[in-house]
């Protein structure tokens, strides 16, 4: 069954009595992406990452999985989910076999299929040498693996991991995203958590929820590349600043170490960088260096997640 | 219907692996044999003749059986406990509620489970009284009916426990809740003595009194009908609790 989306959510909210821990989220997730969804912890993604999986039912708002709606039909819709909670769902007195083997049938794989997807799950979660022994035996790391191979022995179309590389060690973690991203070719992935870089890492696009809002959802390849303000040019010989002010664009200038200036433009959205190359050829100032200044994902996470995040959104 | 036998399966598993069922069983059956041999004991030094309206059958069959059901009281909330409420605590219900399963289908799944050792108990206090087969006559009808009674109000114990285990997240306090309702449903039956319609429908509710019937040999479809109805509500309200908790 094609469906240009995987996940389709619209105006998700989530209240417990007054307290409000999701609000208004929509997402979509198409095949073969990876969408990471960031915020500090206790903004409402895993209660989002819940009612995604169906654990949860929203307040408001609707879930298509691969077009099959979660509230109606939700035996068929969560045929195509794989899920990882916080916590991994494991049994501490089963042995990693016996879980997963349990886990397959439980998501309606015949038996048939069952020894080879066991064995293709514990192969991708680095599980095979510890099939025997009991989950409750097994560290932490090992359990969050057992975790994720619950989630994807089906073979999902759409797995959801909430934080899943907490716990594990740097080897682990490295592993984990390797997985992720080979998992992200073939089905749809939603990842959360509270750390910069393994977003960064992983994901395709990355969405921002603070106080149980959505803050900020773009691409990541764009997440640097809209709205600069400030431009740094390096120049052999420094220009002469009324010079350079004539520039259209150019609002202040700010001298930098070794002969750079940081130039911040007029308006945002104007890019003097092109007339300011000219003007350096033109006066022979030996421009070496022409770069705006690019705000990076961290910089808008902390943004995002100390200002004031209505403020921001109404500005983006 | 499969997916039910699966969980079920894995359910009984995991109740067997654990070694609190074990203690439970071995602790049961101590007790239950010394309560056993007096009996017996004191069958053999007051016999009865053949006229005697209480035969052996009667006396230790039900007799023990009686005293079971009172143990079983104490030790069904231990096995529910763990159905729902340590599962939450632990976080592994978030398995079968994110599987593509029903919630009716993971209640039924659990209790069936339940059921698993509910049998392995029958089994055990089948074999005492069947083994004074080798020298006397017993009235296997009426070790039946009280076995089948047991089985019947194990379900019913069961299925109150399960529900209880349903509406928290700790254990312990499932396993007291449990204890408390299922001693009110025995209390009842001390206030069924009470006169008037109070008393008939204090009585009509209180459990023991229709394991009475079947532990005295009277198969009475008045009393499968009240525990099976009594089962079927507390799966129902369990389902419901699950449900209600979603939204």
């Amino acid at each position: 069954m094609a469906h240009e989306f995987l996940i389709e959510a619209h105006g998700l909210s989530r209240r417990y009595g007054s307290h409000i821990a999701a609000n208004d989220i929509s997402l979509s997730l198409r095949k073969g992406e990876i969408l990471g969804l960031l915020g500090p912890n206790g903004a409402g993604k895993s209660t989002t990452m819940k009612m995604l999986a169906g654990v949860l039912a929203p307040s408001a708002g609707t879930v298509m999985i691969n077009g099959v709606s979660l509230a109606d039909d939700p035996k068929r819709a969560k045929q195509s989910l794989g899920y990882l909670p916080e916590l991994p769902p494991v049994y501490p007195e089963l042995s990693v076999d016996e879980y997963l083997r349990y886990c397959a049938s439980l998501h309606g794989l015949r038996r048939s299929e069952r020894a080879a997807a066991l064995r293709r799950a514990k192969q991708s979660c680095g599980l095979s040498e510890v099939s025997r022994r009991l989950i409750g035996n097994l560290s932490k790391g090992y359990q969050q693996r057992v975790g994720i191979a619950q989630a994807i022995i089906h073979r999902p179309a759409v797995v959801i991991l909430d934080e899943p590389t907490v716990g594990l060690d740097p080897i682990q973690i490295l592993e984990i995203r390797r997985l992720i991203k080979a998992l992200g070719q073939e089905h749809g992935v939603i990842l959360s958590s509270h750390i910069l870089p393994e977003i960064q890492a992983v994901c395709a696009r990355v969405m921002i929820i603070h106080r149980g809002r959505l803050v900020y959802a773009e691409p990541l390849a764009t997440a640097g590349s809209e709205g600069f303000r400030t431009i740094i040019a390096g120049f052999l010989r420094m220009p002469a600043f009324d010079v350079l002010l004539s520039v259209p664009g150019v609002g202040e200038i700010e001298t930098l170490a070794g002969n750079q200036v940081r130039i911040t433009v007029n308006n945002a959205g104007d890019d003097p960088r092109a007339a300011i190359a000219d003007a350096a050829a033109a006066h022979g100032w030996g421009l070496i260096e022409l770069h705006a200044e690019r705000r990076t994902l961290e910089e808008i996470f902390v943004e995002l997640s100390t200002g004031d995040a209505h403020a921001l959104q109404e500005a983006a | 219907m499969a997916i039910v036998l699966t969980i079920a399966r894995t359910e009984a598993r995991r109740i067997f692996v654990s070694p609190l069922a074990w203690t439970v069983l071995a602790v049961l059956q101590s007790i239950l044999g010394v309560v056993f041999l007096l009996l017996i004991l004191d069958y053999a030094q007051n016999p009865r003749g053949p006229e005697s309206s209480v035969g052996l059958s009667d006396y230790i069959g039900g007799g023990l059986y009686s005293f079971a059901t009172l143990v079983l009281l104490l030790v069904m909330p231990l096995l529910t406990m763990r159905l729902f409420a340590e599962e939450r605590k632990n976080g592994s219900l978030t398995l079968l509620l994110a599987s593509p399963v029903s919630l009716i289908e993971i209640v039924l799944g659990k209790f069936l489970g339940l059921f698993a050792f509910i049998a392995a108990t029958i089994l055990l206090l089948a074999a005492m009284p069947l083994m004074l087969l080798v020298g006397s006559n017993l009235d296997l009808g009426r070790i039946a009916a009280g076995l089948l009674g047991l089985s019947l109000m194990m379900m019913a114990l069961g299925a109150a426990g399960l529900y209880v285990s349903t509406l928290t997240r700790e254990p312990t306090i499932a396993a007291v809740a449990s204890f408390g309702l299922l001693l009110m449903l025995w209390l009842m039956q001390v206030l069924s003595s009470q006169p008037g319609w109070i008393g008939k429908l204090l009585g009509y509710l209180a459990m023991v009194g229709h394991f009475e019937n079947l532990r005295r040999g009277i198969f009475s479809s008045v009393d499968i009908v009240y525990y099976l109805l009594f089962t079927v509500l507390f799966l129902w309200l369990a389902v419901l609790q699950l449900d209600s908790e979603r939204n």
